[in-house]
């Protein structure tokens, strides 16, 4: 499923809603997420999971094809962890 | 996260939280169902099939069977990679 279709389901089940207003709340509900890792915060949805950052240490890299050392900076990678309702329904519906 | 909702759409807060709900739990519905949910410019959730394997307690040395099951994986968009270096990149 891809974001337009997740917002075409949604519309159906709402026919009050307009399918903009729908589209802005999915929006919404992701440019959140964005937002809030980029400030390093942690969003924890109930029964679905938490997204989170993760920090990578500074390294030195090297260029696969010329092997050549290369400084890789510090970074932030986001994360996911399942949330335990989502966790079992993966396991026992399955 | 519904009180943005609220804020960005300009319905009621019950029913910008029933919403979220709602899409949560669809996203979790086809995850269940074995699909992949792409948010395009955020990333992805994908299921994936472990192998059970046998484990160790490393407190006790025990070994313990790790039965075969689901993991949920999420996989960022660069747009969300980027996003996040850039909001931290300056510290």
């Amino acid at each position: 499923m891809i974001k337009s279709e997740l917002i075409a389901i949604i519309a159906e089940n709402n026919p009050h809603l307009y399918q903009r207003d729908v589209e802005r709340i999915v929006t919404t509900i992701f440019d959140e997420i964005s937002d809030a890792l980029a400030r390093g915060d942690r969003v924890e949805l109930r029964g679905f999971g938490a997204f989170s950052t993760k920090e990578r240490a500074a390294r030195v890299g090297r260029n696969p094809r010329t092997g050549e050392a290369v400084q890789v900076d510090k970074k932030y990678v986001p994360y996911f962890k399942c949330g335990k309702d989502l966790r079992d329904r993966l396991n026992t519906d399955a | 996260m519904a009180e943005a909702v609220y804020q960005q759409v300009g319905l009621s807060r019950n029913e910008s939280a029933d919403h979220v709900e709602a899409i949560l739990s669809e996203i979790s519905d086809r995850l269940v169902a074995g699909e992949t949910v792409k948010i395009s410019s955020f990333g992805s959730l994908q299921v994936r099939q472990k192998t059970g394997r046998i484990g160790r307690n490393p407190k006790t040395g025990e070994e313990v069977p790790i039965n075969p099951r689901r993991v949920l994986v999420f996989r960022a968009s660069h747009v969300l990679k980027d996003k996040i270096n850039k909001g931290n990149g300056g510290a």
